[in-house]
């Protein structure tokens, strides 16, 4: 399993029955591939759909119908479409159970940037903004670590932030990390992985949990 | 009164240095025949109010590669790399607006509203040089309202009076725009007679709408085969 196979599979076990859920582009999208079996959530996404099928196949992609990264998606029975401000009333107006971002830096206060590098790339935060201030939990699903090895999951973020205190949990290929008053809390280890190994790779102080367990994926 | 015009007589409303905002999302929903019309007019110095960039190829990006916005007001640029060299070389002002934001920016200023009041952006550089307030315990950021000139939208149909039908996704910040400018000018996949579209499945009246031009790419029923 991959390390994107391995977070993707393990925030779909946090979704619940009934959860009206928003998956960020990129990684997070792959969540809907995971949820589990006998369990039921609702997909919006902020361009103004709920109720957001699987991508069609080649061929049958209808030009009018996408998610917010611009790609074909399929509606299914039940689902509706709605204009921007309704969305983002649907977003703000916690009516939204779970929003799954990716990130570039965590921080042991909550606090999330995945909207900018100063001088490097600047994409802009789309509805990132609306959705961590707004879902009623956030989800980080990212990888533990940059591609230059430096960690991501800091004492305090150094990049421009996305939210002020809004993440509650973070799942990394490594480990589920939720965020806590008293701190990060190290709730679960990735495959095979090593708490001495999470230490490392982590820019903060960890808490241990007594329940500490390994990903049941 | 029919609304009935062409493109023509839109185009001849656009001046260099007006302030436009443009309909869809990813280029989903933007009224591409319109966006052509102003390259090929090549009409400068434009301000641009849209959800983002889109492709070097589709929807607002055309106007990015071509170099006919001054200044863009979106979300999102992260599709269009050209936006990016832009901003860099300071060929370009951008304005990055929370999403959920710009569509309450353009709802007030439709609205008549003096700005509203939202929590996304506390404590992150989207609220500097921003009046902040604190409503029932909890801190809130003032966004002002936003209007254009021209609103530049596509739907799905149109009756000769003007009244709307978007399709699925494509509809985003169409009927958001709709009401924020002087004129509005719509390209429409369809063109029907008054009377056509049910009062209850108008999605926006009529009396938001000033031109109404015929889209010139195949409607969305050809695409799909007469589905």
């Amino acid at each position: 399993m991959n390390s994107r196979e391995i977070i993707a599979r393990r925030v779909g076990q946090e979704f619940k029955n009934g959860n009206l859920v928003n998956l960020g582009i990129g990684m997070p999208t792959m969540v809907a591939n995971y949820v589990p079996e006998g369990v039921e959530v609702t997909f919006q996404s902020e361009n103004g759909i709920v109720g957001m099928g699987p991508v069609p196949p080649k061929g049958q992609e209808d030009p009018d119908i996408s998610n917010a990264g611009g790609q074909p998606v399929t509606i299914l029975p039940g689902g509706a479409y709605f204009d921007s401000c309704f969305s983002f009333m649907v977003i703000r107006g916690g009516r939204l159970d779970i929003t799954v971002l990716g990130g570039l830096q965590v921080d042991e206060k909550g606090n999330l940037a995945n909207w900018m590098v100063p001088g490097k790339i600047v994409p802009g935060m789309g509805g990132a903004m609306d959705l961590t201030v707004g879902a009623k939990k956030v989800i980080i699903a990212m990888e533990h670590c940059a591609k230059d090895g430096s960690p991501k999951i800091l004492k305090k973020c150094t990049l421009p932030l996305t939210a002020k205190e809004e993440v509650d949990l973070i799942v990394t290929e490594k480990a589920v990390i939720q965020v806590t008053k008293e701190g990060f809390l190290l709730k679960e280890l990735g495959p095979g992985v090593t708490v001495d190994e999470v230490k490392k790779a982590t820019g903060a102080e960890l808490i241990v949990s007594p329940e500490l367990k390994e990903m049941e994926i | 009164m029919s609304k009935i015009s062409d493109l023509k007589t839109v185009m001849d409303r656009i001046k260099d240095g007006n302030v436009i905002m443009i309909g869809g999302f990813l280029a989903v929903g933007t009224p591409e025949g319109f966006v052509d019309a102003i390259v090929e007019k090549g009409t400068r110095n434009l301000t641009v109010i849209g959800n983002d960039t889109g492709f070097l190829d589709k929807g607002i990006g055309k106007l990015v590669v071509s170099k006919q916005i001054k200044k863009a007001i979106v979300s999102h640029v992260g599709t269009n790399a050209e936006t990016g060299r832009q901003m860099n070389a300071k060929e370009m002002d951008v304005e990055l607006v929370p999403q959920g934001t710009l569509a309450e920016r353009i709802r007030a200023g439709g609205g008549g509203l003096g700005g509203i009041l939202t929590p996304t952006g506390v404590g992150t550089i989207a609220e500097e040089g921003k009046q902040k307030m604190i409503i029932n315990n909890k801190e809130y950021v003032l966004e002002l309202p936003i209007r254009a000139e021209i609103a530049l939208i596509k739907a799905y149909k149109a009756d000769k009076k003007g009244n709307l039908v978007f399709r699925a996704t494509s509809r985003n910040f169409n009927p958001l725009m709709a009401m924020a400018a002087d004129y509005v000018a719509v390209e429409a996949e369809n063109i029907v007679e008054v009377g056509e579209i049910d009062p209850d499945e108008v999605m926006m009246p009529g009396v938001f709408v000033d031109a109404i031009v015929l889209a010139k790419q195949p409607a969305i029923d050809e695409v799909k085969g007469g589905a």
